[in-house]
């Protein structure tokens, strides 16, 4: 009772310090409209209150709630929490209104909150909090990261810090502090340095040679990353196109199937990643693994599919191939509606997890996006487990024996049709795990296999029917050379220029990269 | 059965928000010849995923009109074909539909090329099409009422919505684009408009990619290079359907916030963005004459109609997807008024016909066939809907012939 | 795998049976615009839509018969016919566009619409010409034929066959509906070409048009079809299919491969451009989804469910493919796909000759 007393009369204690207080005379401006918001957060964030770090996280997170009265509240979880004072508050009626933000007031957010945070012990706060302040620059900022400076020993997090301070620097007014920013920003190699030492161009005229300078410095490096960024994204558009195309390398490359549905099948390997997803949900703690146990049950169900595919239909027509072209054609003609019916034709949403979000940094700066080097991985680990099982299993070997001798396979007493049917339902299966792939970068829709088709038979031509190095160097060789070719030709362009280059190479080496030798080749 | 009275009660609610003029007395429907309405939307191919949503709302506002005892006493049949995303379909489709199943108007069509292909037969027969995409203007025929919105409608308000302070003040942007007529002939208004504004060519990037572009990263990154002049930068989509995912999965994961370089698409909506995981594109912003989380009584009714018919409580709506409600609630007052389904009589009763769109504004018919409409801009948010950041105050005139196009001076006036 | 289709012509009493059947079934194709003027009441009255679909039919049976030409008669399983066609129609377009004149949109003397708005300044250099009607139909055929000549030369001298060169046109199709696609292009990217006016005069919205086109393409098909079989019946048809059953012999006995098998491709990619040419005035538009792989695999499907290699059969599975589309599209829209896909599964199962086997079967 006593406490509740103490705390009425500390409030009232409280309240004619009100108008004095800075922190509580920027709050209403929280409430009002983007451009009272974007003012009220600079001024929080100049202030330095670290009251005001709650209160502006929860802004962010569309967690700052208005009352009819224009008093702001927190929501954390189920419990509010009054925004002047910390204290537990009743939401009250009429129910408070979420305050919105836009841009501009996200903007400020991410400069008031890095001023903040700057010394947070947390060091992915400190990261961020360079970022912002980087972004936000102003002289004020420079004390600020100097002292943050001082304490900081994440090397990743001092180069941001201290590319923050040169950027702060070069709005300074001291002629040699901007000479020390200039300096700083013109030894990195970061886009944002650049920009803003353009920026600063008009305002210092006198420091022109300096500043020229030191962007030029920063385009050397910048052109030597955007050479490794084109590789890398060669790359893993070859590492997409491998894992389409590694299927196929089986069922048409080294049984000769046409398969027309091939893309289909890829289809129904990532819609098996969301059911999968779907099945997840259900069971939290499982969430998070969803992805990973998409590829197992992708492989099965696409394996299955194409399993029973072949025994099915494509089995009474060995030695007509262009005849299964026109069957798998009409398969995926209805595997493909069968999906539209049965899911919708609108795209499904499958989550990234959360390690396969974002970017990885390289030296000088070079980013890496974190899905597209998983599926460069994946794509490498699938080709090699292709390669050992056909290499090193029995039935690899019963696979190799059949599509090089039929008869004298079957004579040596091996099952030829059983064989047939395991061979198609690998690629098959392979297909589905190049679908759980795609799901991370495409969308999931009944028309996802369709866009693969072709390059996967070009690529598997273009390497050499039969040959999986050949797959691998023509995937990853079409991939190169179309982003290699994308900068200057348009992305429409690069990739007529890809097939045409890819049709005359074909006409000088008409079995492909990777030809096979021998009578086989021939059959 | 139940599921017929719920609706007729979902229906009446609704029509007390409506200016509906329908027959007061509800007379029995199976003695008059039904009125056949024609359904040209794709249920297969690559359009499918789009179309389908518009296909279902057609059905659902006929059902809507039965309930309520059709018009002028009869009773609306729905005729739905399949154009399979196919254009010389389209145009076969729509004559079988005009001479064959004689239907007494079309609701149809997504893609231009579509509309372009089926126009001549409309014309030819003197059909009624109401069109509901949002499309690059240039165009006005006798036989189309275009219910979506002309560029002066979407793409001039979101640009100028980017370089006002509360955009951000974008003074660098980048127009991508599907290489289209739509995102060509917007990018061309964009730029004159752009340019009267006082931003260079220089500061000006266009890029076009192919339908279904899957592989963003080269052009991503070449934004983010673009952005690194010094100036603030933003990103103009017109970015067509499927290619929008891993445009925005790209943009996602290369880091690009909407903090450093707002994106603002005149193609994606809701349905869009139903298939991708929108935390990562928080404050990125859309255009359209109309969104999901618009607070008015008439789309409060419009989602629990849209919900019970599909039977399914997650599914969204979208702006393609209230033009076709608006279309066909025009379209029954005409009728209504004209006391005919003949086309000329519905044609002239259509104009200034007036109806309480979900968007919370009454929206009006012109003579140039196309809608008043208001323009909104929406934030993405991270439950996949759009936090309206701002809006006209109210309907906008379409402008389909736009002054930024210098040719239009010599237009042949039809 | 076909030394059934190989072997001498079936016994006369089929052949004189099947020529009737041939000739009563033009006769009544030939009949349906004249039945089309009836008055509507009228028993015997053809439908405007029934004379425009049929016409379209028509177009697609050339382009069947050009492809049974190539696949049938000479064993290039080409993926990419659709290409030849859209070229075709592509120049037929061109021609239309130009005779718009100055009643486009924007009342432009010489510019199409599509060309204003996107402000062109004067006709790119390959438009020209393409006003004067016999230019347009010559390039109808050479355009078509050029390209099946350079592809088909560098593909038949290195010996690419059966399947790499059935991926090879595939490519080439695909190539073509991305370059098509494109605004830059100056070809209209994906609009394509529309609102055409005219042809020789003659306004094409009204039902005399219909029928003269209607007309031009049934003696077209008619024409196509007596010089592929007259093509069929010679020494070197003989050759071609030689050729296409056992081609490494007939090469050591000293024929010249190359030669043989270019001639029969031209041919037959200049056949599916004049299609092509009919085609787009007909449905009045042609945008560069013609390209589409799919279309071109559309084409071959009507051919192996006619009957690959008997000239009437890829006819007929023009047709029936087509009119099944036509009527499912309307009549089962949910469903179509499934039985489309299933009778593409069924008789390539159980009829390897097509549905012309089922006539042969029984004569035999």
């Amino acid at each position: 009772m006593t406490r509740i007393f103490l705390f009425i009369l500390l409030l009232a204690a409280a309240l004619p310090a009100r108008a004095q207080d800075p922190f509580l005379s920027a709050l209403p401006g929280l409430g009002g409209g983007f451009g009272a918001q974007a003012e009220a957060v600079e001024r929080l964030g100049a202030l330095g209150d670290p009251r005001a770090i709650p209160l502006l996280r929860a802004l962010g997170d569309g967690r700052l709630l208005r009352r009819a009265d224009g008093t702001l509240l927190v929501r954390d979880g189920a419990t509010l929490t009054e925004a002047a004072t910390g204290t537990t508050a009743e939401a009250g009626t009429p129910e408070p209104a979420r305050i919105n933000i836009n841009n501009r007031v996200r903007v400020a957010l991410r400069g008031a909150l890095g001023r903040l945070q700057l010394v947070s012990p947390d060091p992915a706060e400190r990261l961020t909090a360079a970022e912002g302040v980087l972004r936000s620059r102003s002289a004020e900022n420079v004390p600020l990261l100097e002292a943050a400076l001082a304490r900081e020993t994440v090397p990743r997090i001092r180069s941001r810090m201290e590319l923050a301070l040169g950027a702060s620097r070069l709005v300074a007014t001291d002629p040699d502090a901007k000479r020390a920013g200039i300096a700083t920003l013109g030894a990195s190699a970061s886009p944002e340095a650049r920009s803003v030492l353009l920026e600063a161009r008009a305002q210092n005229p006198d420091l022109l040679p300096e500043i020229e300078a030191a962007v030029a410095a920063i385009d050397r490096r910048l052109a030597i990353r955007r050479g490794v960024e084109t590789v890398f994204q060669g790359l893993s558009l070859g590492s997409v196109l491998l894992l389409a195309a590694l299927g196929l390398a089986i069922t048409f490359g080294v049984m000769g199937v046409i398969n027309m549905a091939h893309g289909e099948f890829v289809m129904l390997g990532a819609y098996t990643t969301f059911v999968v997803q779907e099945i997840c949900r259900g069971i939290p703690w499982l969430l998070p693994w969803s992805l990973p146990l998409s590829i197992p049950a992708a492989f099965l169900v696409t394996a299955l599919a194409g399993g029973a595919m072949e025994r099915g239909l494509i089995r009474h027509l060995y030695g007509r191939p262009l005849e299964t072209l026109l069957l798998t054609f009409g398969v995926g003609m209805m595997i493909q509606q069968a999906v539209r019916l049965g899911f919708g034709a609108q795209n499904r949403e499958v989550l990234s997890p959360s390690w396969m979000q974002g970017t990885i940094l390289l030296p000088m700066d070079i980013p890496l996006t974190q899905n597209r080097l998983w599926i460069l991985l994946f794509s490498l680990v699938v080709l090699g487990l292709v390669v050992l099982a056909i290499r090193f299993t029995r039935f690899g070997l019963e696979m190799r024996a059949v599509t090089q001798r039929r008869a004298i396979a079957s004579s040596m007493g091996i099952r030829t049709g059983r064989v047939d049917a395991l061979t198609f339902a690998f690629g098959s299966g392979i297909a589905g795990i190049a679908g759980v792939a795609l799901s991370q970068i495409d969308n999931v829709s009944p028309n996802l296999g369709t866009g693969y088709i072709i390059d996967s038979f070009l690529v598997v031509v273009f390497g050499g029917v039969g040959s999986l190095a050949g797959t691998l160097v023509g995937a990853m060789g079409l991939g190169l050379v179309n982003k290699l070719l994308e900068p200057w030709a348009g992305a429409v362009l690069a990739k007529v220029f890809v097939l045409v280059a890819a049709m005359i190479f074909i006409q000088r080496r008409p079995r492909g990269l990777f030809a096979q030798k021998g009578r086989a080749a021939e059959a | 059965m139940t599921h017929d009275f719920r609706l007729s009660r979902r229906a009446a609610l609704l029509g007390a928000g409506a200016a509906l003029a329908a027959p007061a007395i509800r007379p029995s429907l199976a003695q008059a010849a039904p009125i056949r309405v024609g359904v040209l939307h794709s249920l297969s191919g690559t359009m499918a995923i789009s179309e389908t949503a518009l296909r279902d709302t057609v059905l659902m506002m006929i059902e809507w009109q039965n309930a309520r005892g059709g018009i002028l006493g009869r009773r609306l049949e729905p005729v739905v074909v399949d154009p399979a995303s196919n254009w010389p379909l389209f145009a076969e489709k729509a004559r079988e539909l005009l001479q064959v199943s004689r239907v007494d108007v079309t609701f149809g069509c997504w893609t231009s090329v579509s509309r372009k292909s089926v126009l001549p037969v409309f014309e030819e027969l003197n059909g009624l099409l109401f069109y509901p995409v949002q499309y690059e203007g240039e165009e006005e025929s006798r036989n189309i009422f275009y219910t979506g919105a002309a560029p002066n409608q979407q793409a001039i308000p979101a640009v100028e919505y980017l370089m006002s302070a509360d955009g951000g003040g974008a003074r660098r942007i980048a127009l991508l684009g599907t290489d289209y007529v739509y995102p060509r002939t917007t990018n061309r208004i964009l730029r004159a408009f752009l340019n009267s504004k006082g931003i260079a060519d220089a500061d000006i990037m266009e890029e076009y990619t192919p339908f279904g572009h899957s592989d963003w990263q080269g052009i991503v990154s070449r934004v983010k290079r673009f952005a690194g002049e010094g100036k603030k930068t933003a990103i103009v989509s017109t970015i067509n359907g499927d290619a929008n995912v891993p445009f925005y999965r790209e943009l996602g994961n290369q880091g690009i916030r909407a903090e450093d370089i707002p994106s603002v698409a005149f193609s994606v909506g809701e349905e869009e963005l139903a298939g991708i995981d929108t935390r990562p594109l928080v404050g990125h912003l859309a255009a359209w004459n109309y969104f999901m989380s618009v607070q008015s009584p008439a789309n409060t009714e419009f989602l629990n109609l849209w919900r019970a018919y599909i039977r399914n409580p997650r599914r969204v709506t979208n702006d393609p997807m209230e033009a076709t409600l608006v279309g066909f609630r025009m379209w029954a007052q005409a009728v209504a008024q004209a006391g005919t389904t003949g086309v000329d009589a519905v044609r002239t009763a259509m104009y200034g016909q007036k109806v309480d769109a979900p968007s919370g504004f009454t929206l009006e018919m012109h003579r140039n066939h196309h809608l008043s409409k208001p323009v909104m801009i929406g934030e993405v948010q991270a439950d996949g809907q759009f936090n309206i950041v701002w809006r006209t105050p109210g309907p906008i005139v379409a402008e389909n012939w736009s002054p930024f196009i210098p040719e239009n001076a010599n237009r042949r006036r039809g | 795998m076909s030394v059934t289709a190989l072997r001498a012509p079936a016994p006369s009493r089929l052949r004189l049976g099947l020529r009737a059947v041939l000739v009563a079934a033009v006769l009544v194709l030939a009949a349906f615009p004249l039945l089309n003027t009836l008055p509507e009441a009228h028993p015997l009255h053809v439908s405007d839509f029934l004379v425009s679909v049929t016409g379209k039919w028509i177009c697609y049976a050339i382009l069947a018969l050009s492809l049974d030409l190539a696949w049938g008669y000479a064993g290039i399983l080409s993926l990419g016919h659709g290409a030849f066609f859209a070229l075709g129609g592509y120049a037929m377009g061109m021609h239309l566009m130009r005779l718009i004149g100055p009643r486009g949109v924007y009342g432009h003397p010489v510019l199409p619409d599509f060309m204003v708005f996107l402000g062109y300044r004067e006709l790119p250099w390959y438009w020209l010409g393409f006003d004067n009607f016999a230019f347009a139909m010559l390039m109808v055929l050479a355009v078509p034929g050029l390209l099946a000549f350079l592809l088909g030369w560098l593909c038949f001298r290195s010996r690419i066959t059966g399947v790499y060169l059935s991926i090879i046109t595939q490519a080439m199709t695909y190539a073509l509906m991305l370059a098509f696609f494109r605004n830059d292009m100056g070809f209209g990217g994906n609009n394509g070409f529309t609102d055409f006016k005219e042809l020789l005069g003659m306004p094409l919205n009204t039902s005399f048009a219909r029928g003269a086109l209607f007309y031009a393409s049934l003696i077209s098909l008619v024409g196509c079809y007596l010089l592929c079989r007259w093509i069929a019946g010679t020494k070197y048809g003989r050759v071609l299919t030689a050729i296409r059953d056992a081609e490494n012999r007939v090469r050591f006995l000293g024929y010249s491969v190359t030669q043989h098998k270019l001639f029969a491709f031209v041919l037959s990619a200049m056949m599916a451009g004049w299609a092509g040419a009919l085609y787009v005035p007909q449905v009045g538009i042609i945008n560069p989804g013609e390209f589409s792989p799919g279309n071109s695999i559309e084409a071959v499907v009507w051919v192996a469910v006619g009957g690959r290699g008997t000239l009437v059969g890829a006819i007929l599975g023009a047709f029936s493919v087509n009119g099944l589309k036509t009527w499912l599209t309307s009549a089962a829209p949910d469903l179509w796909l499934f039985v489309l896909g299933g009778l593409f599964v069924l008789v390539t199962l159980f009829l390897p000759r097509g549905l012309i086997g089922l006539f042969q079967g029984r004569a035999k």
